[in-house]
């Protein structure tokens, strides 16, 4: 069974949409029920965060080894990540419009988020445009480091330091405080488990995918 | 007996507030909360055999580049 991960990650998934929706959750106000949209906005970012932390160590391993193929691996577990950091603020944008009152508020994380979007943007567009392919490769590879140290930037340090709607962010307590109790915990880290093998699992595809179409085109 | 009674009032709300916030209870017991789980799960699964699909066609064509090269 070389294949047991993605099982786990569909046995994860399904867990955690039934566990979601029928455990009981403690009671807050303004939130109400929508704080089960932890179990399912949270693990998107967890997931975009991995993933892009993944690239970048193969980023590094292409700056050792030159080898094409971390290369590729790099790009396309980005492609995968903004994939998941476009879920993470379409999910959240609803879920604030119904708890803080609108689509857009001028939340740091909010806004350091949609930050670190464009800046991966950027990484696809710049290794997009260049030719060569030791050189895209390469160029990439410095710029996906950097890519990965602002993002830790935006969403890990610069909104713990102001005020955030975030909870666990500025005077804002974090959910673990009290809000994350163990009910949700049991739904909660399998989720995001479950997602970010999912992220590895559609990766996984465009690697090999990637790697084929390489072979078609040396042949 | 003002701060027993203070206390008392604190409790007294926190316990109301915590009765006040409307929550599906009643909704998962019997407002047919299982259908919505239902369709949900449908629609993950669905996605995710599609997934297993696209693996097993990529799959298939990796044995082909094998053999031809």
């Amino acid at each position: 069974m070389r294949n047991w991960w993605k099982a786990l990650a569909i046995i994860l998934l399904v867990y955690s949409i039934i566990g979601g929706f029928l455990i009981e959750v403690p009671k807050q106000v303004i939130l109400y029920e929508s704080i089960r949209n932890l179990y399912f906005h949270v693990p998107m970012w967890f997931a975009m965060i991995t993933l892009f932390f993944i690239s970048m160590i193969y980023s590094i391993k292409n700056l050792s080894s030159s080898n094409l193929k971390d290369d590729r691996k790099a790009i396309e577990m980005v492609n995968v990540g903004i994939i998941f950091g476009v879920l993470g603020i379409a999910t959240g944008s609803i879920w604030a419009k119904f708890t803080w009152g609108a689509f857009w508020t001028n939340d740091v994380k909010l806004n350091g988020s949609a930050i670190t979007m464009l800046i991966y943007l950027a990484y696809v567009i710049l290794r997009g445009s260049i030719e060569d392919e030791q050189k895209r490769a390469r160029i990439a590879a410095v710029y996906n480091i950097f890519a990965f140290v602002l993002l830790l930037v935006f969403i890990g340090i610069l909104p713990r330091m102001t005020d955030s709607l975030h909870p666990g962010n500025g005077g804002n307590p974090g959910f673990n405080n009290y809000d994350l109790d163990n009910n949700m915990k049991l739904v909660f880290y399998p989720a995001v488990f479950g997602w970010i093998l999912f992220g590895l699992w559609v990766s996984n595809i465009r690697i090999r995918m990637a790697n084929l179409k390489e072979q078609l085109l040396d042949n | 007996m003002k701060h027993f009674l203070n206390i008392l009032f604190l409790l007294l709300s926190f316990s109301l507030s915590a009765q006040d916030v409307p929550m599906a209870d009643e909704m998962r017991a019997n407002g047919k909360i299982y259908v919505v789980v239902a369709v949900l799960v449908t629609i993950l699964l669905g996605m995710i055999i599609y997934l297993i699909s696209i693996d097993r066609k990529l799959k298939k064509l990796e044995k082909e580049q094998k053999t031809k090269s």
